[in-house]
């Protein structure tokens, strides 16, 4: 029961193999940063899962009798931090995929590889 | 009253003169900006690297939040002789580099490269003044995503394929890093680096600290390129443009192992069981390898610039290896090496990039000869050479004898070591001899008939920075003293 309680964890260990797998493995750039996105984004989903708080709510004063339980907002404040970096990472990563299509015509690894022995 | 804003005003002024220089329209003020703005945290550099001595902290609250909860900006001796470095190696690279630049940057994108050189530099000042783990984590990312605008701003296009290896292991890195801190946030609830350290002493389940000290270690030193994740390196180092290899050969990577060694010190040293002997028997051995391998590949290069760059792997490993020792003679010896490398490569990268500007390509056996046409250039080159195998009066000698005093005291294991480093060093007189000889040695070739010297503003920079390796092997007295008591605040975190 312990071990599926905290599933959340598990999803993003495995999250986090699927995209590194796709960035080894896939041999297209453009495979290779959607595999870094997915990658970076397990670790929103870590940072997510240990703000969550049972039973809490989004940390925003109400007014009323009742005492509030808040689940904890720094994490989320963090992560969009983050979110912010791994959009700039991928559209940069992309621009110099678009650099890379025009000065080698191709976006496949193993041809530039080929392209650049030839040089 | 100004002075207690410098910690912040270091960080403030490169970012906010990087809006500024994006927004000129032509390259020459916008070279003025940027080099208005090193020079100026070059000066804030020297500010406060006055201002700490011994193992006195300069603690400065982000916006007057009390320090665990807000943000704190932490200067040490170690932020302050790293500081020195970033914003030293920036502005000779500055001074240095406007004419190479222009024939390697499109003139429209000039601006736009200013600015991304702004944001590297502001980034790394940033990672060293703070003494926050996220905020070390943002500013780790505004410097690599504007060094990879660097890298990739050149005419060259096998620097994008290498940009890209970059983009993707230094990602995996920050990315590594962060889950680290998540995991350590997790379980003590602070982000504040020195908060960590003690409120990890009240952790009762240490597997996610465990897991984190992996996470933290691993990301860092693909970072900075420590043997066997220094693949990207060599690639970059090559194919960016010849004054950016300057700059971030001299600072990059060391700012990584600064924040590695830093964040392993102040966090994990204290308060884990056997941690210690963990972190040498880790990274001695990497260490070991990248100065024996990278020397070996070094030797049968044919690029210069490649060349260079896997000597710059070997030089990460006598850091690691200085600091491995885990002794105040090794940690100093591999911090004051972190500065007299940063000045041998600088030069010998400032010298290239001179070199560059005659001669497009950088192959050994194009180069034959030019000891003749460009003399001052490879005067600078061979001086700065000299200071990197470590001959006695130049920078170099300064931390091997250091590096090689503090292997002996390690007992056994030591004198292997001295075996390593004598080893290497012989190694690095074969591949420098190979360059000596093809400059000097042999007869130019017919189409480098009438080749000039670089232009003299350059070879004068050039001239002070190769002169600067001479001047801190005969006085290393600043930067030593700052080593030591950087070693020494290191130390004073372990129980």
């Amino acid at each position: 029961m312990k071990l599926f309680g905290l599933y959340n964890y598990w999803v993003f260990a495995l999250l986090l193999m699927i995209g590194l797998y796709a960035v080894i493995a896939k041999p297209n750039l453009v495979k290779k940063l959607l595999g870094l996105s997915i990658f970076q984004s397990a670790v929103f989903l870590l940072y997510i899962s240990m703000a969550k708080v049972e039973g809490g709510t989004a940390a925003i004063i109400q007014h009323t009798a009742e005492p509030q339980i808040f689940s904890n907002p720094l994490p989320h404040v963090l992560i969009l931090t983050a979110i912010v970096v791994g959009v700039s990472t991928v559209a940069l990563g992309l621009a110099i995929v678009v650099r890379i299509r025009e000065e080698y015509g191709t976006i496949e690894e193993n041809e530039i590889q080929a392209r650049d022995r030839d040089r | 009253m100004w002075p207690e804003q410098l910690p912040a005003l270091a960080v403030a002024v490169p970012l906010a003169c990087a809006p500024v220089a994006a927004l000129l329209r032509t390259g020459l003020p916008a070279w003025t900006v940027a080099t208005v703005a090193s020079v100026a945290s070059f000066a804030f550099a020297v500010l406060l690297a006055g201002s700490v001595g011994g193992l006195d902290e300069l603690s400065y609250a982000v916006g007057s939040w009390p320090v665990p909860y807000g943000i704190e900006l932490r200067i040490t001796s170690f932020s302050a002789l790293l500081l020195l470095i970033i914003t030293g190696a920036s502005s000779a690279a500055l001074l240095a580099g406007r004419h190479s630049l222009e024939t390697e940057v499109a003139a429209p994108r000039h601006p736009f490269f200013y600015a991304a050189w702004l944001l590297v530099l502001g980034g790394l000042i940033g990672i060293v003044v703070s003494g926050d783990a996220f905020n070390i984590f943002v500013f780790m990312e505004v410097s690599s995503l504007a060094t990879y605008i660097l890298v990739a701003g050149g005419s060259n296009p096998r620097a994008l394929p290498a940009v890209f290896k970059y983009l993707v292991m230094g990602t995996i890195g920050a990315t590594f890093y962060l889950i680290g801190v998540g995991l350590i946030y997790m379980m003590t609830g602070t982000l504040n680096l020195a908060d960590m350290g003690t409120r990890i002493h009240d952790v009762a389940d240490l597997k996610p600290i465990l897991a984190a000290v992996g996470f933290v270690t691993i990301g860092l030193i693909l970072k900075a390129g420590l043997f066997p994740l220094h693949v990207w390196l060599p690639n970059t180092y090559a194919w960016s443009p010849h004054i950016v290899t300057a700059f971030i050969a001299a600072c990059s990577a060391k700012v990584s192992l600064y924040v590695l060694l830093r964040f392993d010190f102040m966090v994990f040293q204290g308060s884990l069981v056997d941690h210690q002997l963990q972190f040498s028997g880790f990274l001695m051995p990497l260490a070991v390898l990248a100065i024996l391998v990278a020397s070996g590949v070094a030797m049968a290069e044919g690029n210069l610039k490649r060349l260079l760059a896997y000597s710059s792997v070997a030089q990460i490993g006598y850091v690691v290896l200085g600091a491995s020792l885990m002794t105040a003679s090794g940690l100093t010896a591999g911090i004051i090496h972190m500065f007299n490398h940063a000045l041998a490569k600088g030069a010998m990268f400032l010298a290239v990039a001179g070199i560059a500007i005659r001669i497009t390509s950088l192959r050994l056996e194009d180069l034959a000869g030019i000891g003749r046409l460009m003399p001052w250039s490879t005067a600078a080159f061979m001086l700065a050479a000299l200071s990197l195998i470590g001959i006695p009066g130049t920078a170099g000698f300064v931390s091997k004898w250091y590096l090689i005093s503090a292997a002996l005291d390690a007992g056994t294991v030591g004198v292997a070591l001295v075996v390593v480093i004598v080893a290497s060093s012989l190694m690095t007189v074969a591949y420098i001899w190979r360059i000596a000889e093809t400059m000097y040695f042999r007869a130019p070739l017919d189409n480098a008939a009438g080749v000039r010297d670089a232009p003299p503003w350059m070879l004068g920079v050039l001239w002070v920075v190769a002169l600067a390796n001479v001047w801190f092997g005969l006085l290393p007295g600043i930067p030593l003293v700052l080593s030591a008591d950087a070693a020494a605040t290191l130390l004073g975190h372990l129980p």
